[in-house]
């Protein structure tokens, strides 16, 4: 472990933090060329980075931290109740991204419509209820950290919940199927249990058409393994919020995978809690905007334990006019979380013009014993050089181009583990990239 | 026995103070088992001769013709160029993001073929052809031309020409930036690949260096878009030691007494 003084910093103990942020850059995510390339291993200062950070930064005094006192992810609005939440206006840090004109009132409108369907595919073994409002297990992961998601907790009527008991290794995911049958905004509310040393994959399949925002809340136990993959396939027409919380137990394993393929508009803000130390967490994303679709991940790695370590990874396509992608990546480590071991990266291949790719990383770092932290961001474009060297060796332009894609998205593909599901993704975005050949 | 012939071509390009004729009338025959050498100095117009066999969307044929056994280049896209077996190793050989060399290479062979190589001797194929220009074995995991250096590159064209076995090479200055040993491992891919298929090859070079390597029967000398002087290996030789002050000079009439 490298240790760093709250202040002054010897020049061989940053250095030394600095060779592992980039080791780890080249082992989790191998760069890519023609991509201007954005990235920063630690400071030993702890460091705001983002919009508003560099020169607009300045200390504040929470929790010993630096940085804006609302831009910070522990001096966030967290709440159970709609009314602590003020109105939004979008102009707001987390919201600021975010058309609120295209979320069908899932913002301000009370959320009556009916919920999508829930169809759960599980082995014996595992434990699937409905449960009302009032169930133990409801708030177990999760707190609703902005107004949509409080808005969702506020209206919905029941909750699935899915238990893995404690010791059970599984084979075969779980499938949770989510079918949404029409444009009535609702509210959705599921709870996901890993007991402790259980292992399993869950997969949220989000399907039809809808508007809906949701609360999913992941509980990993103690030693538990867990892979929740959450694909959104909507409708064209469809809107989803989604505040996915998951909270690690100690020394458990969660992966998490998001992929967004269909919807008008996806806001996915997955948050990784340690809750005890010695966890670990990869935060994996896949995304490939068309024509008008915003297509927005929101990140937040919270390290308030200590020997913790997380990998994010998102990496975006997009093609066709106005397709707009947002990734923000906060990750804080907190004062006591000493060992903590952090990387994320965000990478964009913009295949069109008029296409916008946002991304945001932010970087708080409370204290100075850890084992690293670093960030990247690229964004590339596909161009005519690189077309007309593929096409110079014979290769026709679609399958060029397809080819970049799925190289460049097959990375994400690869980390699922689930081969049905890696099919079903890959032919997933053979049929994005046919879309866009039109 | 295949023909690639350039008759009487004139090419420009637009730039930002308007269209520049780069080629001002190249004629040039080239047959399969033939080697031709093209020196020239800088900003002759040697990398717009071999973009624009290639078929680089940037440069603008105003006239002239490229056939190649008769049919019409000029009308193919870039990719069915590649199909009817020509191929430019480029002075800067781009990366591609996303595509590893293994997926590359596979997918060039197959749409070259016609049909998706069978992938057990292929793999072999690929691996021998690897070892024998030095090149090591993980960059099949790499990016295509991602993070290579200039030589590492360099090997990497003459590695495909040898997997893709074309009717006509052209190399545009493959060996710059090569030191000694890469340049004679690079010859030698150079040369199999003419052993190997009926091969007719345009090779763009400054340094009579490679032609110790790689004999070719005809040289030609390229100044301000046309070709100044054609002879054989000898003339490569006096380039080297008069440089191209005597073209330059009376680049106008600059007719000399061939070899
Ligand atoms: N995009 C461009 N804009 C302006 N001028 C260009 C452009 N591309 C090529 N040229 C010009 O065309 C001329 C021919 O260039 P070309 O690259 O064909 O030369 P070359 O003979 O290959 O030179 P070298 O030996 O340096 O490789 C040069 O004067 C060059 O500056
Ligand atoms: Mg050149």
């Amino acid at each position: 472990m490298t240790e760093i003084s709250e202040r002054a910093v010897a020049d061989t103990a940053q250095e030394a933090v600095r060779e592992t942020v980039y080791e780890k850059a080249r082992i989790g995510a191998p760069s890519i060329a023609g991509f201007t390339e954005e990235g920063e291993s630690l400071s030993p200062e702890p460091v705001v980075t983002g919009p508003l950070g560099g020169a607009a930064s300045k200390s504040h005094s929470h929790g010993g931290g630096y940085g804006i006192p609302d831009s910070s992810r522990a001096g966030r609005l967290t709440s159970y109740s709609l009314a602590d939440f003020p109105e939004l206006k979008g102009t707001e840090e987390d919201w600021r991204f975010t058309p609120l004109r295209r979320l069908g009132g899932l913002h301000k409108d009370a959320l009556d419509g009916a919920a999508p369907a829930v169809a759960v595919e599980a082995p014996a073994s595992v434990r699937v209820e409905t449960v009302g409002r009032d169930d133990a297990r409801i708030g177990s992961a999760g707190i609703p950290e902005d107004r949509v998601s409080a808005n969702a907790w506020a209206h919905f009527i029941d909750a699935t919940v899915v238990t893995i008991p404690a010791g059970t290794e599984l084979e075969d995911r779980i499938l949770v199927t989510l079918a949404g049958e029409g444009l009535a905004a609702a509210a959705q509310h599921v709870v996901i249990i890993a007991e402790e040393g259980a292992r399993a994959v869950v997969v949220l399949n989000h399907e039809g058409q809808a508007i809906v925002s949701e609360n999913v809340e992941v509980v990993v136990g103690d030693r538990a393994d867990l892979t929740v993959v959450t694909l959104q396939e909507w409708s064209d027409d469809s809107v989803h919020v989604s505040s996915q919380q998951v909270k690690v137990g100690r020394e458990a394993k969660i992966k998490h995978v998001a992929v967004s393929l269909g919807g008008s508009l996806v806001r996915l803000t997955p948050t990784v809690r340690f809750a005890q130390p010695g966890g670990e967490a990869e935060v994996y994303g896949l995304y490939f905007a068309d024509a008008g679709q915003h297509l927005e991940h929101r990140t937040f790695i919270d390290h308030a334990q200590p020997n913790c370590i997380s990998n994010v990874l998102y990496k975006g396509a997009l093609q066709g006019k106005d397709a707009h992608t947002v990734w923000v990546g906060d990750v804080l480590i907190q004062k006591q979380a000493e060992g903590t071991d952090s990387y994320e990266k965000n990478q964009n291949l913009v295949l069109t013009d008029g296409c916008r790719a946002d991304s945001v990383p932010n970087l708080e770092i409370e204290t100075g014993l850890i084992e690293g932290a670093g960030h990247a961001s690229a964004t590339g474009r596909f161009d005519d050089e690189h077309l007309f060297y593929l096409m110079a060796r014979g290769i026709p332009e679609d399958v060029a181009r397809r080819l970049v894609v799925r190289g460049f998205l097959n990375e994400i593909i690869q980390k699922i583990g689930v081969p049905s599901i890696e099919e079903h993704l890959t032919e997933a975005v053979e049929r994005e990239l046919e879309a866009g050949d039109n | 026995m295949s023909t690639l012939e350039i008759k009487d071509l004139h090419v420009s390009i637009e730039t930002e103070q308007g269209v520049k004729e780069i080629l001002k009338g190249v004629t040039l025959t080239v047959k399969t088992g033939e080697t031709h050498a093209i020196m020239g100095p800088n900003g002759s117009g040697k990398s717009t001769l071999a973009s624009t066999i290639a078929g680089h969307p940037r440069y603008t044929v105003t006239s002239g013709s490229i056939t190649l056994d008769g049919e019409d280049v000029l009308a193919m896209s870039v990719d069915e160029r590649a199909r009817a077996g020509l191929f430019l190793a480029m002075q800067y050989p781009v990366e591609v993001p996303g595509v590893t060399m293994t997926n590359f290479l596979r997918t060039a062979k197959a749409a070259i073929d016609g049909k998706a190589p069978a992938i057990r001797t292929w793999t072999k194929e690929v691996k021998d052809a690897m070892a024998q220009l030095r090149i090591d074995a993980d960059f099949a995991q790499r990016n295509v031309n991602e993070g290579f250096s200039g030589g590492e590159k360099k090997r990497v064209e003459i590695l495909q020409l040898e997997l893709f076995k074309p009717k006509f090479a052209v190399l545009d200055e493959t060996d710059s930036g090569l030191d000694v040993d890469a340049l004679k491992v690079v010859s030698e891919g150079v040369n199999r690949a003419h052993a190997a298929g009926n091969m007719g090859t345009l090779l763009i070079t400054h340094y009579t260096r490679i032609l110790r390597y790689i004999k070719p029967e005809f040289v030609h000398v390229f100044v301000d878009g046309k070709i100044a002087e054609q002879g054989g290996p000898e003339l490569a030789d006096r380039l080297e030691e008069e440089g191209y002050d005597r073209y330059l000079a009376g680049a106008g009439s600059a007719v000399h007494v061939q070899a």
